[in-house]
């Protein structure tokens, strides 16, 4: 950030709704079909069709404002947002205006100095999503695909609150966490699943009135946020301390370029001649509906952090990292409770080997090839002392190559630890009578040397002799 | 027997039962009979003979079998505002002259499924939008009683086709006065029922919260026979009222005795021609006969009613007609520049003037610093008419009063001035606002041609409409008057 200039960022997050039918049709929500194979006469916008509202739609605005310590309102209303454009076959969008569903929310960040920080969302309404138009391929024509045509949003406003392209992500990854634990999206950004529009301005710090915006669009990745806000706001920096001016505009993302680009300037804007929408009744909800939602809202990610602190003394790092998906919360808690080992440790196994694979394989936890319950058999095995951490990462590795369970691939390699000690102790002694000056310079003083000797022991046992006995015997038979 | 064209549902329905003719027959004699006098009236935009000949196969058919519908065999006419799958429906504008629904709409449906047989579709103001049936892109359409007169709009085809007894019944649709002034006009029955009763999924929109769908015929009691069938809930229409449709021909036998009847004195007041005013009076001289008491009622705002619907419903038809953009259906302006090009030229040559009209008023009237004024202020004082509506009604049972100001105005009259046209729907517009049943039924004639009494009921109240009416009925014979050259 440059010194003297204070930044004012408020975001649009139009996230789709993971009904299995359309907003206003009975049409298939599902991704990826082929172009216009899920569009109905009401998707298509034919004469006379008539939209009829998604009921599950009403009940995932109501979580999510639930969530989100949100007015839940007792009664919305659906408006028509008129403007001409071949993907929308009505020619108006079916959105929300004056009377939103959701209304005057907020969500806790962390800024840039750790503090946590109250960002306010205006307001969420629900409305139809457009069809795609496609210039791909098709020489000098156009292509239009309604597919997407009456695919239900929800677009959450934030309160202009955040000031740094750090927060803007910060708040849009707890959007992100929160939409997904509701199971109310899939969050998918790549398909589009999840959308953001971010209004950017500048103004010298201490200023009291807020600066010119420009509305940056096209934002589908944390990443490109983070750096399309930053172009921003170099550019309007730039531009008021070169004695310009920053004009009201929307802005278009280039992530080949990293640079915004302008679209339309408020004076080419629409006007959207909105006005209640006569096909559909007011949405009308009671007390008693918004207390039945309650009761189904499952923990969210604060929540659980905290609890995983509080009652499994996790890392408050650790913490974070398992809660901020609610599938690989459940899978550590899995663990947890097939375990007898410390949780910890568990957590442990789950962000290092288990992550690391995940990551590796480009997989979700959904799809891991170790099972909670067959890591827990893992993690059981090390802490019973059957097999050394060291052994336990190439079991890992055979079972996540689908070799079997822990306990089948500890008895097919024979891996299991030695804890006899007996047996130990016929190997130190084979060590030590191989090893005589070393044993000199051990017992003249070189303590390190003890190192050595676990390695030689280790090696001829092939790992699994207990490490701890192991030292043990090896420093009572080298006092000598 | 009497000729089959001059009979009413009911009578057909009687003869069929009985096996005095066929479904088959019926159908070729109403067919021949469009065939030799639709040139006259131009009331069908489409004749579907073929169809209507295989659907009475099937209706004398599905009679043999013992598995007749209410409406097995009977004729039906439906306004090409309703969609017809694999038929043509037109809505009388060039935009949708190419235009072949691939879904029937639920009236259409019903009335099928109840063993209607249609013999076309009827001409129509286009979109819904006149009240002379002089906008519809396939003509005007003529009026029986006199061929230089109108049958009056949007649903003049419909009405025409009912009086000149090329059916008895024909499906239309009301959003400002469009089934009831063209029944005026033509001497025939036309009821709209109230807002939500009848599903308006599959007609085609004109004004969302105005528009609904009811019909023409020559007697209260054949509407009543088809009301119960149209009527009732529809999934596919949110704005369609979940609540149990009444057996509207056995409520219509009822005497009307202690019926109160409200008069409004701003119904007669100096825009009412003073012979129309004269039949209506004696048509309420009658009803009192019956043991009906006149009382006066007052609707303070009723006046407010006509600016109150050019605002609204343009409004709401503004928004409703931006569908027809040249890009999946309708009407497309050959070789566009561009995207604009496509728009304005397909728009432009596929609309008629009528439409444009309503298209830029609601436009306006929606648009960024107007919006308050009118269509806010608009919708502020339909609230206050269906207020007046509502405490008139605490007091009666009917509003009676003249359905249209005058009877049939000549073709080319008005065409150029649009408010005296909008004037035409003075006293009707109300119950569209207000979302009240209304009916208007045959009451006389003034120099040989018809008058409409009107009926306006409280909310769900098309029992006692149809009641009144077909008592009403029962009393007189002008409705069963048929025009010269059609006998």
């Amino acid at each position: 950030m440059r010194a003297g200039w204070e930044v004012v960022i408020g975001l649009e997050v139009h996230t789709q709704l993971a009904t299995s039918s359309k907003i206003f049709s009975g049409a298939s929500t599902a991704y990826g079909a082929e172009p216009n194979t899920q569009a109905c006469l009401v998707d298509l916008g034919y004469p006379g069709v008539l939209p009829v509202l998604n009921k599950e739609v009403v009940r995932m605005a109501t979580l999510f404002g639930l969530a989100v310590n949100a007015t839940v309102a007792r009664r919305s209303v659906f408006a028509r947002k008129n403007y001409f454009y071949p993907d929308l076959p009505k020619g108006y969008q079916i959105s929300q205006l004056e009377l939103p569903i959701v209304e005057h929310g907020e969500m806790m960040i962390f800024d840039a100095d750790g503090n946590e920080k109250r960002i306010g969302i205006t307001r969420a309404h629900l409305e139809e999503d457009a069809g795609k138009s496609i210039h791909e391929g098709l020489e000098d024509k156009s292509g239009i695909d309604l597919n997407r045509a009456g695919t239900p949003l929800l677009e959450i406003v934030s309160e202009p609150d955040l000031r740094s392209a750090k927060e803007a992500v910060a708040y849009l990854r707890k959007i992100h966490t929160i939409v997904r634990y509701l199971g109310i999206s899939d969050g998918n950004m790549q398909e589009g699943s999840f959308r953001c529009d971010a209004n950017v301005s500048v103004r010298p710090a201490g200023q009291k009135e807020l600066g010119t915006r420009a509305e940056l669009k096209n934002l589908n990745s944390f990443r490109f946020i983070e750096k399309a806000i930053n172009f921003e706001i170099e550019r309007q920096i730039d531009l008021i301390e070169d004695g310009g001016k920053v004009v009201q505009e929307t802005r278009l993302y280039d992530s080949v370029k990293d640079e915004t680009r302008s679209m339309r300037s408020k004076e080419e804007a629409n006007d959207y001649r909105y006005f209640p929408d006569p096909d559909l009744l007011p949405v009308e909800i009671t007390d008693e509906y918004i207390e039945a939602q309650r009761a189904t809202m499952p923990e969210l990610p604060d929540a659980k952090q905290q609890r995983f602190v509080n009652d499994y003394e996790l890392k408050v790092d650790d913490a974070v990292i398992l809660a901020a998906s609610r599938p690989l919360a459940d899978y550590f808690e899995a663990v947890v409770s097939a375990t007898d080992a410390k949780a910890q440790f568990a957590a442990n196994w789950v962000i290092g080997d288990l992550m690391g694979a995940l990551n590796r394989d480009s997989k979700d936890i959904e799809d891991s090839h170790i099972s909670a319950v067959e890591l827990a058999g893992l993690v059981n095995r090390i802490h019973d002392n059957s097999i050394s951490g060291k052994i336990a990462k190439q079991v890992f590795d055979a079972m996540w190559d689908g070799e079997g369970s822990a306990d089948q691939v500890i008895d097919a390699k024979g891996l299991k630890q030695i804890t006899d000690s007996s047996a130990i102790e016929v190997v130190v002694d084979k060590v030590i009578a191989a090893n005589p000056s070393q044993v000199a310079e051990y017992q003249a003083g070189k303590g390190k040397l003890i190192g050595f000797f676990v390695g030689k022991v280790m090696q001829e046992t092939k790992g699994q002799a207990n490490p701890g006995q192991v030292n043990k015997i090896l420093k009572d038979k080298l006092k000598a | 027997m009497m000729e089959l064209y001059t009979q009413t549902l009911n009578e057909l329905s009687l003869g069929l039962e009985h096996g005095d003719f066929t479904s088959v027959e019926l159908t070729q004699a109403l067919l021949a009979r469009i065939a030799a006098h639709n040139e006259k009236l131009n009331a069908f935009v489409t004749i579907t003979s073929d169809e209507a000949l295989a659907a009475a196969e099937r209706a004398d058919d599905a009679r043999a079998k013992g598995r007749a519908g209410i409406l097995n065999g009977l004729p039906i006419v439906h306004k090409d505002i309703f969609c017809t799958r694999g038929i043509k429906t037109s809505c009388g504008s060039r935009m949708l002259d190419n235009f072949i629904s691939p879904y029937d709409a639920t009236v259409v449906e019903k009335l099928a499924a109840a063993g209607a047989v249609v013999l076309g579709k009827a001409n129509m103001d286009e979109f819904a939008m006149g009240s002379s049936n002089e906008t519809s892109f396939y003509g005007a359409v003529k009026n029986p009683w006199d061929l230089s007169c109108s049958p009056g709009g949007s649903s003049g085809g419909s009405s025409a086709a009912v009086a000149a007894r090329f059916t008895p019944a024909a499906t239309g649709t009301d959003t400002g006065g469009s089934i009831r002034q063209p029944a005026a006009l033509t001497g025939t029955v036309g009821i709209k029922p109230t807002y939500g009763r009848v599903s308006r999924y599959g007609m085609v929109a004109f004004a969302s919260s105005l528009d609904q769908a009811g019909v023409i015929t020559r007697t209260a009691e054949d509407a009543a026979r088809l009301l119960g069938v149209m009527a009732g809930f529809d999934e596919r229409d949110s704005t369609s009222i979940d609540q149990a449709v009444p057996d509207y021909t056995a409520e219509i036998g009822k005497s009307i005795k202690g019926l109160r009847v409200g008069i409004v004195r701003q119904h007669f007041d100096a825009g009412l021609d003073e012979q129309t005013g004269v039949r209506v009076k004696e048509a309420i001289a009658v009803l009192e006969s019956m043991g009906a008491t006149a009382i006066e009622v007052n609707l303070p705002n009723i006046d407010l009613s006509v600016p109150t619907y050019y605002v609204v419903a343009p409004a709401e038809c503004s928004s409703n007609l931006s569908r027809f953009d040249g890009v999946r259906f309708g009407y497309r302006a050959e070789n566009p520049e561009d995207l604009l090009d496509l728009y304005c030229r397909s728009r432009g040559e596929g609309f008629g003037d009528e439409v444009k009209r309503r298209i830029m008023t609601g436009a306006y009237v929606l648009s960024a610093g107007y919006y308050d004024a009118y269509y806010l202020k608009a919708q502020q004082v339909r609230a206050l008419i269906a207020d007046d509506f509502k405490k008139a009604f605490a007091d009666v049972d009917v509003i009676a009063g003249p359905t249209v100001p005058a009877p049939a105005f000549k073709l080319g009259d008005k065409v150029d001035d649009p408010i005296q046209m909008y004037l035409n729907d003075i006293y009707t517009i109300g119950a569209n606002l207000a979302g009240l049943p209304a009916i208007s039924i045959p009451c006389g004639f003034v120099n040989e041609l018809p008058v409409g009494l009107h009926l306006v009921g409280a909310h769900f109240a098309e029992a006692s409409l149809l009641r009144a009416a077909h008592q009403y009925q029962q009393q007189t014979d002008f409705h069963r008057a048929c025009p010269e050259g059609f006998q």
